[in-house]
């Protein structure tokens, strides 16, 4: 198209995400009087700043965990995927920044999932039925957690046990032995299990997969985009590290 | 109230694959188009640029292309005695979203279903007797032969640059394609891929079997291509992710990489983005659409009146806008009566584990249509008579991706989680493979779409119910395929190998495909089709319904290609019948 053809692109009202509107960016665009619909005719251009990047976390404080719900977790990731000689385990891979930051967005508050009521439970084949949402079930698991370690341990809270002690539990709630009051413990088992396994294998820019060591301890190479020259190079080691969306670490410090 | 826009000659439904090979061709034919869509534009450079594209959490653990279920679900119940619950997070299937619909995120297997499949019910009564099939199964023709449809498989093929090896040229076997394929008038536009490890160890270890491996045809691109329209293609890096994700290659075969750049420039179209049809409107006889109306993203209501309404959204919401909108009578699953939500199916998929030492598959290393597949047990290829079901569907070694959160696998008996888990992902994740079957999934008296009496979307509309499980003859197809397939991985010499056969109830929260078929099928008896051999609305004649909404039943194959055929045919059917003389275009 013409560069003449584009107009101005009308300011995206506040509430509605900003990928939601890239069609603000298209080649002659009209926006029917004071609706939201966009009409488009001529050729989309492409335009630096009306892409979709995703926003990588930020270093600092928990936000959505407390002090002491984060070292219940950062335990309970630790042993769901313990440390080795060779892979740090899943407090030491970020799997609980992950985790937080996960809960703190989006996802934490289920948006974008169905919440109309009623609920109902049925069979489990016919899906997730919960009013609660991932923020809810990690807040009310976590504490009835607590209370539970605290009621049978003397006082002591998970993280303080010994980890022979936290695998017998973690594996109480993944057999429904331990049950929780306002919780399901199996469903916040099944929950925590695919989170903490998103988050080591995840982009490290979510605060996961720290240094990309889940993508090194299997041979990952992450985000590359061409394997051409290897497609018929059977039975060999891809030899390159890999690399994420931002880069990777070594990048990083050259520009300080 | 809806305000009224300026009509227009056509009004679109949804801008994926269909509603984008029906708005190319009826804007050649000089007709003014408006097409609606309910999600936003989506393009290669602004959504799924290779700088982020490859990204498994936002893409496919989050679903970030799709749809939004507080915009619009579905309830689910295994059968008329149970409670429908609604789909509140996306598991089995993944409604699309957006400009460019599913064929954004699709894999880009571009399969044809065999002649004998347009002719189900009369091929295997002829062949092995009425009473063979299972009393409640439903299964039709099609109303259409495979030939009358293979010069729009052509064109779909030739629009995509599709990349294969042909079988079957005007009846000539050619060596190295699938030998059971229908006769094609020409050889694939561009060559196969090329192959990873895994299925070429797959394709000889087939071929000691006896069997003929050939390539699966892929829309990721085994070189540059320029379409009839003009458009040019990339070749495929083989990346590993494609289904779930944007192509930011221009690699894959999209509406984004064939047709929109050239629709785009028309002047008779339109493009109208954020924007939900809510129903489709008629004129007081019934008998007469009059356009649709729409919802935009701020609430406010339009009206948009056309001369003819062409209805090719995700194949539930059609069926969904159908229901709402009064138009054909709504399948009465107790009487057997009426056809809007009759014949509901689905895909019946299976996969064998095979762990191996000394291998390295480098799985990340693929594309969404890579592999080397087997047809001897898809459709009626082989004999049934003394296997005691019907059905079948292609073999293959077709894994399109090792990206790890999802796509890993451990040996037998591994716990879920800690030392044992950690220790054989590590030792696996290079070293094993998981080879699958497609296989067929045919209808039945008791599968069907209906509103639900609860549920409501965002708009206060009833949601579409859905009330399906498999059934006894596609569990035994399923056995026996997985069996096949087994025999095959085992002579690849793995060291341990695990079979997965499809087996008890439907589970709407395991991911299988996105292929839901069905509940307006085409057909030649108003009593038991919703649209004619053309897509056209038996009961409105200036409506057309593409997608796979149209299958009587599913074959053992994607249906991607079978779909875009049907659009080609049915813009064909307008284009040189309907425009010269609008009305039905079959007389009842």
């Amino acid at each position: 198209m013409s560069r003449s053809n584009r107009t101005e692109s009308p300011r995206p009202s506040a509430s509605l995400r900003r990928r939601d509107l890239l069609a603000s960016g298209v080649g002659l665009l009209a926006m029917l009087a004071s609706a939201h619909a966009v009409e488009m005719k001529g050729i989309p251009a492409w335009n630096p700043v009306e892409d979709s990047p995703p926003v990588p976390v930020r270093p600092g404080p928990w936000q959505f965990f407390t002090p002491e719900e984060a070292a219940m977790v950062e335990a309970l990731v630790d042993r769901l995927i313990p440390p080795d000689e060779k892979t740090p385990g899943g407090k030491d891979a970020g799997c609980a920044v992950f985790i937080d930051r996960q809960i703190a967005g989006p996802y934490g508050e289920a948006r974008g999932l169905y919440m109309r009521p009623p609920f109902h439970d049925g069979e489990p084949t016919q899906g997730w039925q919960s009013p609660l949402t991932p923020a809810t079930r990690y807040r009310r698991a976590l504490a009835a957690l607590d209370k539970h370690c605290q009621a049978s341990f003397a006082g002591k809270r998970f993280h303080q046990l010994p980890a022979e002690l936290q695998d017998k539990l973690i594996s109480g709630l993944e057999s429904g032995a331990v049950k929780f009051d306002n919780v399901s413990a199996r469903g916040f088992f099944d929950l925590l299990l695919q989170n903490t396994q998103e988050g080591f294998f995840a982009d490290p820019m979510y605060g996961g997969n720290r240094d990309m060591v889940g993508w090194k301890m299997i041979g990952f190479p992450g985000a590359r985009y061409d394997y051409r020259d290897w497609v018929e190079r059977h039975n060999e080691k891809y030899p390159l590290p890999p690399v994420g969306i931002l880069g990777r670490p070594d990048w990083m410090l050259a520009h300080n | 109230m809806a305000r009224k826009l300026p009509a227009t000659d056509v009004v679109i439904i949804g801008l994926g694959w269909t509603g984008s090979i029906m708005a190319m061709e009826l804007t050649a034919a000089g007709l003014d188009v408006v097409a609606i869509e309910r999600g936003p534009w989506r393009d290669t450079a602004t959504d799924f640029p290779p700088s982020f594209a490859q990204d498994e959490l936002r893409y496919h653990i989050r679903h970030d292309l799709f749809l939004r279920p507080a915009q619009e679900t579905m309830t689910f119940r295994h059968n008329a005695n149970q409670t429908a619950l609604p789909i509140r997070t996306w598991g089995s299937f993944m409604p699309p979203n957006g400009v460019g619909g599913g064929g954004v995120h699709w894999n880009a297997e571009t399969w044809r279903f065999l002649p004998s499949d347009f002719e189900l019910h009369s091929h295997l009564t002829q062949r092995y007797g009425q009473k063979f099939l299972p009393e409640d199964m439903t299964i039709q023709d099609w109303g259409i032969s495979y030939n009358e449809l293979e010069p729009h498989y052509d064109r779909f093929e030739y629009l995509c640059g599709t990349s294969g090896t042909a079988g079957n040229i005007k009846g000539q076997k050619q060596e190295g394609g699938n030998p059971f394929e229908g006769p094609r008038s020409r050889d694939y536009p561009t060559p196969a891929q090329k192959q990873p490890y895994a299925p070429v160890l797959f394709a000889q270890a087939a071929k000691d079997l006896g069997y003929n491996p050939f390539p699966q045809p892929s829309g990721n691109l085994s070189q540059a291509y320029r379409n009839p329209h003009g458009v040019t293609l990339g070749p495929c890096s083989y990346c590993g992710f494609c289904e779930w994700f944007g192509c930011g290659n221009y690699s894959k075969a999209s509406p984004q990489t064939t047709i929109l750049p050239v629709l785009m420039r028309k002047k008779n179209f339109t493009a109208r983005t954020l924007s939900t049809v809510v129903r489709i409107n008629l004129d007081n006889t019934g008998k007469r659409a009059t356009g649709v109306t729409y919802v935009d993203s701020s609430g406010e209501e339009w009206e948009q009146p056309a001369e003819l309404v062409v209805l090719s959204a995700f194949q539930l919401f059609n069926v969904h806008l159908l229901l709402l909108s009064g138009i054909g009578t709504p399948y009465d699953p107790r009487t057997g009566d009426g056809v809007i939500g009759r014949n509901y199916s689905y895909q019946v998929t299976s996969s064998v584990d095979g762990f191996f030492d000394d291998k390295n598959f480098n799985p990340f290393v693929s594309s969404g249509a890579i592999g080397m597949c087997i047809d001897e047990f898809n459709g009626d290829n082989f004999d049934h008579g003394s296997l005691g079901f019907v059905g079948g569907g292609y073999l293959g070694a077709v894994m399109t991706n090792g990206r790890p959160i999802l796509n890993t696998r451990v040996p037998r008996n591994t716990p879920k989680w800690g030392a044992q888990w950690k220790q054989a992902i590590a030792a696996n994740y290079l070293s094993s493979y998981t080879a699958a079957t497609h296989g067929s999934c045919y209808s039945y008296r008791d599968a069907y779409l209906d509103l639900d009496p609860t549920y409501t979307d965002a708009f206060g509309r009833k949601l579409l119910r859905i009330t399906f499980d498999f059934h006894d003859n596609e569990l035994k197809m399923s056995q026996f395929l997985t069996d096949r397939l087994g025999d095959i991985v085992q002579k690849m010499g793995p060291r341990e190998m695990n079979k997965h056969p499809r087996a008890g109830s439907y589970n709407v929260t395991q991911y299988q495909t996105t292929h839901t078929c069905g509940g307006a099928v085409m057909g030649s008896d108003p009593t038991t089709s919703a649209v004619n051999r053309y897509l056209q609305s038996w009961d409105v004649p200036n409506l057309f319904v593409t997608g796979a909404t149209a299958f009587p039943q599913n074959a053992g194959y994607n249906p991607t290609g079978t779909v875009a055929a049907l659009a080609y045919w049915g813009a064909d059917a307008i284009r040189t019948q309907y425009l010269k003389n609008p009305g039905p275009l079959v007389q009842t």
